[in-house]
């Protein structure tokens, strides 16, 4: 730890204080309201909440739409992480032997990371429209087969793509991190031993890289819960008939449309814990990384 | 290293081309969607070839959506942002690292927890608390008594309102508190050796000369990372300016604006969806970060793998 310090004086106090307000009217705060919201329920005709238990839970996990709304966004989140990162390592990998032409290859696969979710929904949904987009072919043959508005599945697939798509270039980024931190020698030395490339690909590479896989795998999936918002609300609008009703959408729109506070905030405290779960085991496996490389 | 593989590297070429296709074609295809007239756009076997319409189509939807004022907008609350969350995590950084104190562990860990409270998932209350940004001290001063007391002694109702709904310090304020950034700036001051404080200090040099004339200075690449990560995230920003900002006229943002394109049965009234609109608007929306990101591609990639997030 530090030996030479600055001693404490209002300059310090001053220079934690906006943080510490900001921290504390805009996170805890709302967690706390959150909290409260969840274990109690407003009065119609006014006189305040009422102390109702875990009675909101209750209501929620009862609720099919709920627990559907739970399926979709486990979906969501493993094919979405699955896909992105698969994509994203193979790209690293190939793009890591520094071919010619490595540079224009690395930006054009980064760049997609800074294109906003709601324009990723709106570029895929004329992608996916059934009547100018790709899928136009298809429906010229077969009148109907493909159509986003009608088919629940087709939605989801469509929410799928438009989100692993939007995260490849994050993972991306941290493989090809990886990847460049392993050590020449390490690589000479295989060469050496007579590992060509690919024997180099599967006995050296993907084995070093297995901090980072899991690291990106619990951020995957943590982003696909909180990120999938924007992505959600101009490709699909949660339907049709509520198929892709990700947690995320279904907490506002219960809070904003439906105006029931404590059943959003019993959502919320629910997605909360889930966040706080899997940030838990991401720190772990950050440490694990730290003493890995 | 010298290897000669000729064939593994035509698969290589083959491999990432192939990828990059997939990555370019969603955008490529909305380019192309944006070059076109109405009619053509929603003819039915899609189009791969770019027309001539886009200039034309740029215009109209740059006028449609009103982009000049919300443009303006947008980059005034991104570079707020940005500035808001640098200055903020270099100054908690700093006092966290450089005075001793008691809790400063303690400080520290409620900053960093925050980390695992996105505002996607309190969103209903933290637009409560932005509807009056002193709610919280209003509900203490209650609780503990202290609006009483103040009633009895000078007679004063005590009811603070602040309200952040349509305001840029409505948009700005709650994003800018940084656990990421203020982690990075603690990391990075960890590692100025003891010797320099002492030199510092020896000098005559007071805390915050020491921040603004050493620390800084030296932190400048520490700066372009966050900025650029930061500014990304800024611009991009929608759930919050969609619920917060009701008057777009004033305090729209490009990125909400999108919302109104989706071409579906409420924007057109049952006429033909016009793609080659929102395409275009979808195009000028995204341009400015990515222009970003490749710019500053070595700061972005530095900033990425530093806050991891």
């Amino acid at each position: 730890m530090r030996r030479a310090y600055f001693k404490f004086s209002w300059i310090a106090a001053a220079l934690l204080a906006p943080q510490l307000l900001i921290v504390f009217v805009f996170f805890y705060w709302p967690s706390a309201q959150a909290l409260y919201w969840a274990f109690t329920l407003e009065q119609p005709w006014g006189g305040g909440n009422t102390w109702v238990g875990f009675d909101n839970f209750r209501k929620v996990l009862s609720d099919a739409y709920y627990w559907s709304s739970v399926r979709v966004s486990v979906i969501y989140a493993l094919a979405t992480t699955v896909l992105a990162m698969s994509m994203a390592l193979t790209l690293a990998i190939f793009v890591d032997r520094q071919l010619a032409g490595y540079k224009a290859y690395r930006v054009a696969i980064i760049w997609p990371y800074a294109v906003a979710a709601p324009a990723v929904g709106l570029a895929f949904q004329f992608v996916f429209n059934p009547g100018a987009g790709l899928f136009s072919y298809i429906n010229t043959i077969a009148p109907g087969w493909w159509d986003l508005s009608k088919y629940p599945w087709q939605a989801v697939t469509a929410i799928v793509i438009a989100g692993a798509w939007k995260q490849v270039a994050y993972s991306f980024v941290f493989f090809l991190a990886a990847l460049q931190s392993i050590p020449r020698s390490l690589t000479e030395a295989a060469a050496m031993d007579g590992a060509r490339p690919l024997r180099r690909m599967m006995d050296l590479q993907l084995p070093l890289l297995t901090p980072t896989f899991f690291f990106l795998l619990v951020i995957n999936i943590t982003d696909s819960f909180t990120d999938s918002f924007g992505i959600v609300d101009t490709l699909t609008g949660g339907g049709p008939f509520r198929a892709t009703d990700l947690m995320v959408y279904k907490i506002y729109a219960d809070g904003f449309r439906g105006f029931d506070y404590s059943g959003a905030a019993a959502q919320s405290i629910i997605l909360m814990l889930l966040v706080m779960a899997l940030t838990f085991v991401q720190f772990r496996y950050i440490e694990r990384r730290v003493h890995y490389t | 290293m010298i290897e000669r593989t000729p064939v593994l590297n035509f698969a290589t070429h083959v491999i990432l081309i192939f990828g990059l296709v997939i990555i370019l074609l969603p955008i490529w295809l909305a380019f192309v969607a944006a070059t076109q007239t109405l009619q053509a756009v929603n003819s039915a076997p899609v189009e791969f070839w770019p027309s001539d319409q886009l200039l034309v189509n740029l215009a109209e939807a740059w006028a449609m959506s009103d982009f000049g004022p919300k443009f303006l907008n947008t980059l005034f609350v991104a570079t707020g942002v940005v500035v808001g969350k640098i200055t903020l995590a270099c100054i908690t950084a700093f006092a966290l690292v450089f005075f001793n104190f008691r809790g400063r562990v303690l400080i520290f860990w409620m900053i960093f927890i925050t980390l695992m409270l996105p505002l996607e998932v309190r969103i209903v209350p933290t637009y409560a608390v932005a509807a009056n940004a002193l709610t919280p001290f209003q509900t203490i001063m209650d609780w503990s008594g202290i609006s009483w007391l103040i009633k009895a002694v000078s007679g004063i109702e005590v009811a603070l309102e602040w309200n952040l709904l349509n305001s840029y310090t409505g948009l700005i304020l709650p994003l800018v508190a940084t656990a990421t950034g203020t982690f990075l700036y603690r990391q990075f001051f960890l590692t100025i050796p003891d010797e320099l404080v002492e030199a510092a200090r020896m000098d005559g040099a007071g805390p915050l000369r020491f921040l603004w004339d050493i620390l800084i200075p030296l932190s400048k690449t520490n700066i372009a990372a966050l900025a650029t990560i930061m500014f990304v995230y800024a611009w991009n920003q929608y759930l919050w300016p969609l619920l917060v900002i009701t008057d777009r006229a004033n305090y729209g943002m490009v990125v909400v604006q999108l919302s109104d394109l989706v071409p579906d049965q409420l924007t057109t009234g049952g006429g033909t969806p016009t793609w080659h609109l929102a395409m275009a608007a979808t195009l000028v929306v995204m341009l400015p970060p990515i222009a970003i990101v490749i710019l500053m591609q070595r700061w972005f990639i530095r900033g990425l793998i530093n806050t991891d997030k």
